[in-house]
């Protein structure tokens, strides 16, 4: 637990290497998940729980992804880090957009994967459907290319990690209720990230389309777009194999740290 | 004992129920006919002044895009009520102050309607039920702490009388607060507060504002008032509770004999079995404490569809969560209750719901007003202390 900002921020580190800060997304992180040791491998993998995910506290006075990218330079500034690279799925990515605009020497490198944080359509459609007003069964087949296999059965986990799951949800209702999966002012500030940026995204990842990718990419000056086959919108752990290929491919595919 | 007559303005015209998802929040307004929407609203209307002839006071309250109320902005209606009643009291119940953005705006509406009823508003609070929280697009987080800031700043600019105040508080933020017309009563109307859980009761009761809860049976009825008895004496109020600090509604249907009063408990059961929607809506995130979800996850039932269980009028009465037949059947089942959970000072009476016609809603304000209400009067007193043994 590092304590920081008032919040006591679970952060999770493993392997040596160039430093990997790895931004969940709205289901948090768990150390067991299939691209934690492939991602720690050859690099320091810097993993903190959000605030008001997993073990991480949540003060009252956080409540925006805003907040959270605060928390987390404050973050690489405990650690010692002046530059690390950036990977941030789905929540993650915005966290890690947000970032990248507040202090563009922070990041040298970065792959967002189907993140949100921006509105990029028509005023009269939201650019992300509604999870929070759908029935589960849709939901699973928005976030999964194959949710029969992804479905987790709430009898086979323990009180903790249920409270945790629903915590995280609790949170993200928190973060993304108002305005509804952006903040306004991000897409006016991506012109400051100086980061090569990968932006990814599952081929059948039905919350964020690839319109919806192609377009928040072009805010960036420097952004590439690529997919990810029979994955959604958690590649990470749908098809983490492929995910950590592109990923570390962009990641190490640049100047040294 | 006190007694109101409480209608929530449903538009019962919908089409077979296999036909939509929800419906509330999702069912589409091309099933409103807004003709036969008028002729409702008159006849709600009526009904209310029907029952003030009668010496019951008046009850509304507010929900958003649903058939089963259809009352989205309950002031409005408060207002059309002050000035067509002549003695009644008015109770909103309530103002969902967690999901209006403005409170001041709610303190200078119900300030107005007091000045247009000359003192006759009881305003209510509430939350809001989870099913709000998409039509306002309001964070279903910490929607406590909104209620509660909202609150204290109403009733700060109720009692603020000598110019602007300013507000920079967690959630709400004004620099010159200054409403006019102030309050008719002073300092201020009665605060009500519905309440369906035990920690809440006790916030209430601390506070001292009446408490009101919904269907929510024998023992549930019973924590939440030994709840509001721990906060109001823990808070230094005193030992003893009194009635007129405590409100029960149910469904409430009383004719002169067996069979009419049969026939109009089924048609009130309309209110529980309408109400179909999914867990999406039913449940959104935050809404409940994260105990409580994890409880659901491993099986147990969502807190307030408890009640949904009891669909016929025998449960509904065995619930304690509906009170029908003879007046003498009527008492003997509302005395129960009232033994069971200590006492209480105002019954809120679901008296109107889905299919029950004008002659019938009247009937039963009528069988109720004459026959049964003097008694209940007599024998439970505004002033009894509350208490169970």
């Amino acid at each position: 637990m590092h304590k920081l900002a008032g919040v006591e921020l679970d952060v999770f580190e493993a392997g040596q290497g160039p430093p990997i800060l790895f931004l969940h997304g709205a289901n948090g992180f768990a150390p067991g998940h299939p691209y934690v040791a492939p991602l720690s491998a050859q690099h320091r993998l810097i993993a903190p729980s959000h605030p008001g995910f997993g073990r991480s506290s949540l003060p009252d006075w956080i409540d925006a992804v805003d907040d959270i990218a605060y928390v987390h330079l404050e973050l690489l500034d405990r650690l010692g880090l002046a530059r690390v690279d950036v990977i941030g799925c789905s929540l993650g990515g915005w966290i890690a957009a947000e970032l990248a605009t507040k202090s563009p020497g922070s990041v040298r490198r970065m792959v967002l994967v189907g993140p949100v944080g921006v509105k990029t359509g028509p005023v009269d459609r939201l650019d992300v459907p509604d999870i929070f007003a759908r029935p589960q069964s849709e939901l699973e087949r928005l976030l999964f290319h194959d949710p029969e296999r992804m479905r987790t059965d709430p009898a086979t986990l323990t009180d903790e990690q249920l409270a945790i799951m629903v915590r995280n949800r609790e949170t993200l209702a928190l973060l993304t209720w108002e305005p509804y999966m952006h903040n306004p002012k991000l897409r006016h500030r991506l012109h400051r990230v100086t980061a090569p940026t990968l932006f990814l995204r599952g081929e059948s990842d039905g919350l964020v389309s690839a319109d919806y990718l192609a377009a928040y990419a072009r805010l960036l000056p420097d952004a590439h777009t690529g997919t990810i086959a029979q994955a959604g919108h958690a590649p990470h752990v749908e098809q983490p194999d492929a995910l950590v290929r592109l990923a570390l491919a962009f990641l190490d595919a640049g100047d040294a740290p | 004992m006190r007694a109101w007559h409480f209608s929530e303005n449903a538009y019962p015209y919908l089409p077979p129920a296999d036909e939509y998802e929800s419906i509330r929040v999702s069912l589409p307004n091309r099933v409103y006919d807004p003709v036969k929407g008028a002729d409702l609203y008159d006849r709600f209307l009526v009904e209310w002044l029907i029952a003030e002839d009668e010496g019951m006071d008046i009850m509304l309250n507010e929900h958003h895009q649903t058939a089963t109320c259809v009352d989205p902005a309950a002031p409005l209606v408060l207002a059309a009520l002050a000035r067509l009643s002549k003695k009644a009291r008015l109770l909103i119940l309530g103002n969902p102050i967690a999901n209006r953005r403005q409170p001041v705006r709610v303190a200078e509406e119900m300030a107005m309607v007091d000045v247009l009823s000359r003192g006759r508003l009881e305003a209510g609070f509430v939350r809001g039920v989870p099913y709000e929280v998409l039509p306002a697009n309001s964070n279903p987080v910490r929607m406590n702490e909104r209620e509660w800031e909202a609150l204290d700043l109403i009733v700060k600019a109720w009692t603020t009388h000598d110019g602007p105040f300013s507000h920079e508080g967690r959630f709400f933020h004004y620099r010159a607060v200054n409403i006019w017309p102030r309050c008719y009563q002073q300092p201020h109307p009665p605060i009500w507060i519905s309440t369906t859980s035990p920690p809440g009761a006790e916030r209430v009761g601390a506070r001292g504002f009446v408490q009101a809860t919904f269907l929510t049976g024998f023992d549930g009825t019973r924590a939440i008032f030994d709840a509001y008895r721990r906060g109001w004496r823990e808070a230094g109020r005193g030992s003893d509770v009194p009635a007129h600090r405590l409100a029960y509604a149910a469904m409430v249907y009383t004719a002169p004999n067996a069979a009419d009063a049969r026939a109009g408990a089924e048609k009130l059961l309309w209110y529980i079995t309408s109400n179909k929607v999914p867990p999406h809506f039913a449940n959104p995130p935050g809404y409940v404490p994260v105990a409580a979800n994890v409880a659901m996850l491993r099986g147990a039932e969502h807190p307030l569809s408890a009640f949904r269980k009891a669909a016929t009028v025998e449960g509904a009465i065995e619930a304690g969560i509906m009170f029908a037949g003879t007046p003498d059947q009527v008492h003997r089942q509302m005395k129960k209750l009232y033994d069971h959970v200590g006492g209480f000072g105002h019954l809120l009476i679901m008296g109107q719901a889905g299919f029950l016609e004008h002659d019938e809603t009247v009937l039963g304000i009528r069988t109720f007003a004459r026959e049964l209400y003097p008694r209940l009067r007599e024998e439970f007193s505004d002033m009894a202390v509350t208490g169970v043994g």
